[in-house]
């Protein structure tokens, strides 16, 4: 078996233990590659059956509009249906605040969004597209990771996972986050939607947009963001991850072709989350934003 | 390109951090922001050298203390092979998280400080690869640099180890030991000249080329994890058996016998995601239809009776006890067996092994860290093997039924 295929079969079979261990299973579906690929796993998991469980989007608000005509899209071809959490409505309620200031950004507002659909829905088990190899918190994340009542990460009371044995006994109320593609890298996604002909959006291949430069990083222009119109400039540019447009970085690129894509990436010197405001606003950021419920 | 999983262990300060550090930065896995990062970090920590342990020590807890306290994962890559490294601490509390670790790995790299040789901790550590049964060892001989690159030192240790691999019972086990520095990368990528003596491998050559693949087992398993039923017209009457092939292979035209029915019946066709196979292999996913009409439901197995299969309510095991409330005579768990799951009883708890001196006492109770042997009643049939004989059939996980915790692994005797 090649590496690929090792990953696919690994990721199916979580996928199903999933399936098989949790009354109320979701897909946390953010319109991003990682998710593209585990809708797609999931596809193939059930086959010829249909994918046996929703998707579940929480919408900053912020989102690119290519990411989210793909979403519509892939919902029609893979026929799921999609809840959208909207964080907007957990502004208008009261329940977060905007932050404020010129690094504002909506991604930390989405745990709250994120775990109030978790309860309406009655979720027992959201499947997420993370990764091992994207942070230094996440290399310690579980495959089955357990949240209480709360939706929080408690790191000192991860269970160990020996063999394949995946133990997803919960307590009502409790739910888990599974990660079917904990072991792929990068550039294994990259190559899988190679494989499988897989649609992502748009910005993921080079293209000429508005941006500004924040920390030595080129930022997309958007009307979330205050910017002095003296700094904003055209570049080619593509997305090496698909987050909140508020926080995610371009890369400068004349990649037009994913071959090419795959090739940049594989000679790349950054890392791929170097281009997540969200993770550069303190060492630990993801890990406590991992704490209090994040994906 | 294959892709090699190795566990690592070792004791607290043996350098392991730093080694797998080194192993990500001279295999240019460490990107540029990692790397300013750790320079960075390394400066203001008042360290004139690179301090590699920070690209692996995860948890700000662990970073505060500059200890590392859960399973970590890495991965990098050479141009010949792929690379997953599970990290497992080396405090004796955490004995549970190299269990973990090693649970998925091909091999283990075993590490030991030059200065202290064999302690206690290693044959822990040895002993648990053995539990595990892995059959290829790196002992990796670190802080060289500590005793002047000294080949009699090494020469010792390396004695010292065999003796221990001598006092046990291992079977068609091959080591490797490698005497280096991760803090100054000596016989990491390259051969060290500092110690001109040594004529063996660098630590990258022998992951490079070390060839960990067994022989598929003989016993034809397949455990269902879900019942496919497409709701829709063109399938009414499809009923796939979706699960892993656990152990062995199937063909169309096999019989087969389900557990714990009994029935027999033929596989009609065999599916891999919508596409028709012939045949399906050890560790693939597979869906199987079947010539009969027959009930299967998640946790039954579809299999090739064999004489090594027994169908039984009890079992013993060697058990690894993970949590802080012991494993008592009376007491009630879960067992887990991949998708098969029945309640059991402790029926006896026989014996505490004592995994650095290799004697064993009596005992009532297991404790967290505790390697003993104890018996189970269960609730349903299983199918049981021993796991010396199949790693893929032979192992469970104890569940607590209070606290829905992993409270342990076992190992079918």
């Amino acid at each position: 078996m090649n590496i690929l295929k090792q990953l696919e079969e690994e990721a199916i079979y979580i996928i199903r233990e999933v399936v098989g261990q949790f009354n109320k299973p979701a897909l946390l579906f953010s319109g991003g590659k990682d998710s593209i690929v585990l809708l797609h796993l999931c596809y193939k998991a059930f086959l010829p059956a249909r994918i046996p469980f929703p998707l579940v989007h929480i919408d900053t608000g912020h989102n690119f509009p290519e990411t989210l005509t793909l979403r519509d899209k892939l919902i029609k071809q893979y026929n799921v249906k999609l809840h959208v959490g909207l964080v907007q409505d957990s502004i208008d309620q009261g329940k977060v605040a905007e932050e404020k200031g010129h690094f504002a950004s909506r991604n930390s507002l989405q745990t709250a969004t994120l775990l109030e659909t978790i309860s309406n829905l009655k979720l027992d088990a959201c499947m997420g597209g993370a990764r091992r190899d994207e942070e230094k918190a996440r290399a310690k994340e579980r495959v089955f990771s357990v949240r209480d009542d709360f939706g929080q990460w408690n790191e000192k009371l991860q269970r160990p996972e020996l063999f394949d044995h995946l133990n997803g006994a919960i307590h009502p109320g409790e739910n888990i986050r599974a990660f079917p593609i904990s072991n792929w890298t990068e550039l294994d996604v990259w190559e899988y939607i190679r494989q499988e002909k897989l649609e992502i959006p748009t910005i993921y291949y080079a293209h000429k947009r508005a941006v500004f430069k924040r920390e030595g990083q080129f930022m997309p222009v958007t009307k979330f963001h205050q910017i002095d119109p003296d700094q904003i400039e055209v570049q080619s540019v593509r997305f090496r991850t698909v987050g909140d447009m508020s926080c995610t970085a371009a890369v400068l690129s004349e990649a037009e072709e994913l071959d090419v894509i795959i090739e940049e990436i594989r000679t790349s010197t950054y890392s791929e989350r170097g281009a997540r405001m969200d993770d550069k606003r303190s060492e630990g950021a993801m890990e406590e934003r991992k704490k209090i419920g994040y994906f | 390109m294959d892709l090699l999983r190795i566990a690592t262990a070792g004791s607290v300060d043996d350098g392991k951090s730093t080694l797998i550090g080194r192993l990500l930065y001279e295999t240019g896995s460490l990107k540029e922001d990692q790397l300013e990062h750790i320079e960075k970090k390394s400066a203001s920590n008042g360290l004139d050298h690179l301090d590699f342990s920070l690209a692996t020590d995860g948890l700000l807890t662990e970073r505060e203390q500059g200890i590392t306290i859960d399973v970590s994962h890495l991965y990098f890559k050479t141009k010949k092979r792929r690379f997953i490294i599970a990290d497992s601490p080396g405090h004796i509390e955490y004995t549970r998280n190299m269990v973990t670790g090693t649970s998925n790995s091909d091999t283990t790299l075993l590490l030991l400080d030059a200065r202290k040789g064999v302690i206690e901790q290693t044959k822990r550590h040895f002993y648990i690869t053995q539990l595990l049964g892995i059959k290829k060892i790196i002992f990796a001989i670190n802080k060289m640099d500590l005793v002047a690159y000294a080949q009699k030192t090494f020469d010792q240790i390396k004695e010292d180890i065999a003796q221990l691999i001598r006092s046990q019972n291992t079977k068609g086990l091959t080591v490797f030991y490698i005497p280096l520095s991760a803090l100054k990368g000596d016989n990491l990528l390259l051969k060290s000249t500092k110690m001109r003596w040594y004529t063996g491998k660098t630590l990258f050559d022998v992951i490079e080329n070390i060839s960990v693949n067994e022989p598929p087992s003989k016993e034809n398993v397949l455990q269902v994890q879900t019942v496919i039923r497409p709701k829709l017209d063109a399938y009414h009457d499809y009923r796939g058996f979706a699960g892993k092939v656990k152990s062995g292979s199937f063909s169309v035209g096999d019989a087969i016998e389900i557990f714990p029915s009994g029935t027999k019946t033929k596989i009609k066709s065999i599916e891999q995601y919508g596409i028709n196979q012939e045949q399906v292999n050890q560790g693939e996913n597979a869906t199987l239809l079947l010539e009969d009409e027959v009930n299967i439901s998640r946790g039954d197995s579809l299999f090739t009776p064999s004489h090594s299969i027994e169908a039984t309510k009890t079992i013993n095991a060697k058990v690894c006890w993970m949590q802080d409330k012991a494993l008592q005579v009376e007491n009630k768990y879960l067992l887990q067996f991949g998708s098969k799951k029945s309640l059991a009883k402790v029926a006896a708890v026989d014996e505490r092994i004592d995994i650095s001196g290799g004697g064993s006492e009596n005992t009532a109770a297991l404790e967290l860290n505790d390697i003993g042997i104890a018996s189970f009643q269960l609730a349903h049939t299983i199918q049981s093997i021993p796991y010396q004989k199949n790693k893929n059939l032979g192992s469970f996980i104890i569940i607590d039924i209070q606290t829905n915790n992993t409270a342990g692994v076992g190992f079918i005797e």
